[in-house]
């Protein structure tokens, strides 16, 4: 079993879908750029993007849940930003990216390292 | 309100002296660099290394075509081991060093046969408005071409 300690660090967010899927849809992307100059109603949105209100909704409710926008309410309706902490899945990729990097050299490092012989120090 | 962190840390532990991880992360970087992130139109057909301090690392295309991502800033084996991460937020090169991040790689020995190698990818901010704005999202290349990698790896190895 290999393992790789990630080094503790202070984002802990409860966040129910991980952003890189969020950002995966184009769609969605598209409504997250939307935002990202300040606060938009659905209707905004929508407008802007040859998109339904109900399916610019549910996108925003995906972004919401991961954590990449943020809602307030603003008289009936709830005016969508962008939640200024999007730094988070881009560390999320650069952890996925080191992770893979040092996993794959444990495996290469092991793998090519010739163990001099020394019955003393033979292993299971 | 906890400010977010600038910088990503891992640790491993590998069961080798630390003269042949640092070989192994050095020589054999282009066997351990997870190969679907590409900043390349075409596929990546080997990532150099150069061994020295004022090298570069770059990747190689099928095409011949050269992306240079990285600066080697220090280079001491077995020990230590720092290059820049010149490639911005939404996965394109950055050409301002100021606006670079840069990852150190430590390699030290526990035992004669055990090295821990301790990365840390730190000045994530010195990357600029991009980290927080995501305001290039809608019209990189760079980052939907990773995000559409991301998805193959992660469909090819599914987490339950």
């Amino acid at each position: 079993m290999v393992t790789y300690a990630f080094v503790p660090t202070a984002t802990a967010a409860a966040l129910t879908i991980d952003p890189w899927h969020a950002l995966g849809d184009p769609t969605r992307r598209r409504v997250l750029a939307a935002v990202v100059d300040g606060p938009r109603s659905v209707t905004a949105i929508a407008d802007g993007l040859p998109v339904s209100r109900p399916a610019v909704s549910q996108h925003l409710k995906v972004l919401l849940d991961a954590g990449l926008v943020v809602a307030q309410p603003e008289g009936r309706q709830r005016l969508y930003s962008v939640r200024r902490a999007g730094l988070d899945p881009v560390r999320r990729g650069l952890e996925s990216f080191w992770g893979g990097t040092l996993t794959n050299l444990k495996h290469l490092a092991e793998q090519t390292y010739d163990r001099p012989h020394d019955p003393s120090q033979e292993q299971p | 309100m906890t400010p977010t962190p600038t910088s990503v840390a891992l640790e491993i532990t590998v069961e080798v002296p630390v003269e042949h991880a640092f070989a192994t992360f050095t020589e054999r970087f282009d066997d351990i660099k997870p190969r679907e992130h590409n900043l390349l139109a075409v596929p990546i057909e080997r990532t150099v290394l150069e061994p020295r301090e004022g090298g570069t690392i770059h990747d190689v295309g099928t095409d011949g075509s050269i992306c240079t991502w990285s600066r080697v800033l220090a280079y001491e084996p077995p020990r230590r081991l720092v290059f820049s991460w010149d490639i911005g937020p939404t996965w394109q090169l950055e050409t301002d060093p100021d606006r670079c991040s840069e990852v150190e790689v430590t390699f030290t020995a526990v035992r004669p046969e055990q090295t821990l190698v301790a990365l840390e990818h730190r000045h994530l901010d010195r990357h600029g408005d991009g980290w927080e704005g995501l305001t290039s999202l809608g019209a990189g290349a760079g980052w939907p071409l990773y995000l559409s990698r991301y998805e193959d790896l992660t469909a090819a190895n599914p987490v339950s």
